[in-house]
């Protein structure tokens, strides 16, 4: 016996609906949680002041300031390298070998879990160029890290810029940096933001690979040369080794509302300034 | 002495010879990869006129245009034989400069591609591409220029809109002012019309009646009838090659070759 169309696609619309019900779920869930055992702590103080005995009182200011510094230097030195190379890949080569290798490459480099990239940035950064576990030492590591992501959401952005858009640009009298930079980008830009937006919230996530790079000290960074201890290795830390689940909670709403105040500003400043244009 | 004699010379108004073409393209072959799509083909576009040319889907038409203005020298697969010369210079001589070129030879083409930006960016990016800054030039080259394509006063009030918000008919209007704020000599328009109502279609060929005062105009069109109204001459080409090309009433009351006469009677393309 055949199921009538209309009942088929209403199960197939209820299926969905499940699916995506039980994801937002389970998402709103993990949220609240956290947000219920750490919104209470939050105070003015816990942002504004350094933490006391290993962070079992006191604020977490140091690691507000060691996440900012890392996540700030790692997207500033990924961005344009990797902007840059998905333009190279895209405007400036055929399609060849060595195309396939780059992408191949980044896509590979994608997929490596973090931990190893912390291993390679130690034994990279931190001991053969001598930086010692420090900021900027982390950086690298995880500019590293969001490279791919970078290089991929970029290329993908300025592949969808219709190939019309060159012919213009070109028969208005255009050199192909001016073809490349005054169109293709700016018409990819919402693409290219989205992948940088991204690769911020992985930067500021990132645990396992700052851990082995920039360190673990509790104080104010001085300077970028000094290690620090990220918002997100600090709840690690507090949560593991038992040092205070109530302050491990806090610290954790602080870069959850952190990550969401990214995304919301982001996705306003896309809409407002290239949505109109 | 000598000086005065010069002057004299100079002042001496020029025997009334032939008119030198703006365009000539000699001898001149065109593939992609091994297919071969022009096939020596001989062609003159002179100042101030409207040259049509017609012929069936994938008779190399926009091929030919886009070797006019070397666009196709960004497609990996082309490659070319023989000259075209601007002016008696060739245009594919290693020395010129090729966006220079393209600012001289303007191009539309067949689906209106506006940028997606406001009408006023459209017009003025490529004067400011040329070095133009000054904000009163720059009005004033996105005024003239929509006045010459006839789209002056539906959007005078609203240029900071969305070129991509207008009509398709509009949009194909944005796309010509564009050109023509560059102040070309030589304006292609490859098929510009096949998607526009019969309005629209007015609207161009009416601004191009006022344009070949002041430039060469090649049309590009699968239309006989637009060709045979909106054009002084006209040129059949017929897979990759050019079979006639005369004076527009004599090419379509009395062609010479047969092929063209099938083709302005309909019997085949
Ligand atoms: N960029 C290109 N790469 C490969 N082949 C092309 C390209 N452009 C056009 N051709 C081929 O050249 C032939 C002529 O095309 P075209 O010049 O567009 O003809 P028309 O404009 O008269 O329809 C067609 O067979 C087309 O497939
Ligand atoms: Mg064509």
């Amino acid at each position: 016996m055949r199921i009538a169309p209309s009942i088929t696609q209403r199960i197939a619309v209820s299926i969905m609906w499940t699916l995506a019900a039980v994801a937002m779920g389970v998402l709103a869930f993990i949220i609240t949680y956290i947000l219920w055992h750490g919104l209470p702590h939050l105070s003015w103080a816990f942002l504004t002041e350094s933490p006391k005995s290993m962070g079992r009182e006191g604020g977490v200011f140091p690691m507000i300031v060691g996440t900012l510094w890392v996540t700030m230097l790692a997207v500033v030195i990924a961005a344009p390298v990797g902007v840059a190379t998905a333009i190279y890949l895209t405007e400036y080569t055929h399609e060849g070998k060595m195309t396939a290798a780059i992408r191949f490459g980044a896509d590979c480099l994608a997929g490596i879990p973090s931990i190893i990239f912390g291993l390679f940035g130690f034994v990279f950064f931190v001991i053969t160029l001598g930086m010692g576990l420090s900021v900027i030492s982390g950086a690298l590591t995880v500019a590293l890290m969001v490279l791919p992501t970078i290089i991929r959401t970029s290329e993908e952005a300025i592949r969808a810029v219709p190939r019309a858009y060159r012919d213009v640009a070109y028969g208005l009298g255009s050199t192909r940096w001016q073809m490349v930079t005054r169109v293709v980008v700016r018409s990819a830009l919402p693409g290219i933001a989205t992948g940088v937006v991204l690769s911020v919230g992985r930067s500021i996530s990132e645990t396992a690979a700052v851990m082995l790079t920039a360190g673990s000290a509790l104080g104010l960074p001085q300077s970028i040369f000094q290690s620090s201890r990220t918002l997100s290795l600090h709840f690690y830390i507090l949560s593991r080794e038992g040092i205070s689940m109530t302050n491990a909670y806090a610290t954790a709403s602080v870069l959850i509302i952190a990550i969401m105040a990214i995304n919301l500003s982001a996705y306003w400043l896309m809409r407002r300034f290239v949505g109109k244009a | 002495m000598t000086q005065v004699m010069e002057q004299i010379v100079q002042s001496v108004p020029q025997p009334a010879g032939p008119v030198p073409a703006k365009m000539v393209v000699e001898d001149f072959s065109a593939s992609f990869g091994e297919m071969q799509v022009l096939k020596r083909v001989n062609l003159q576009i002179m100042p101030c006129e409207r040259l049509a040319i017609i012929g069936p889907a994938s008779s190399g038409k926009t091929t030919l245009m886009r070797s006019l203005n070397r666009l196709n020298d960004m497609e990996p697969q082309f490659s070319r034989e023989g000259r075209i010369q601007l002016d008696g210079h060739d245009i594919y001589h290693p020395q010129t400069d090729v966006p220079a070129l393209r600012r001289r030879v303007g191009m539309v083409y067949a689906v209106p591609t506006p940028l997606p930006w406001s009408i006023y960016e459209n017009i003025t990016y490529g004067p400011r591409l040329a070095g133009v800054t000054s904000r009163q030039r720059l009005d004033a080259l996105v005024e003239s220029s929509l006045r010459a394509s006839f789209l002056w006063d539906e959007v005078k009030d609203r240029l900071d809109m969305p070129g991509t918000d207008l009509s398709g008919g509009q949009q194909q209007r944005l796309c010509l002012s564009r050109v023509l704020a560059l102040e070309p000599e030589v304006l292609l328009l490859d098929e510009p019309c096949s998607g526009l109502d019969p309005i629209s279609t007015a609207r161009i060929e009416e601004a191009m009646v006022e344009l070949k005062r002041k430039y060469s105009i090649v049309l590009v069109t699968n239309n006989t009838k637009q060709a045979a109204r909106a054009s002084d001459r006209t040129a059949f080409f017929l897979m990759g090659e050019l079979i006639e090309c005369g004076p527009t009433v004599e090419l379509f009351t009395n062609p010479k070759h047969q092929r063209t006469s099938d083709y302005i009677t309909g019997h085949f393309g």
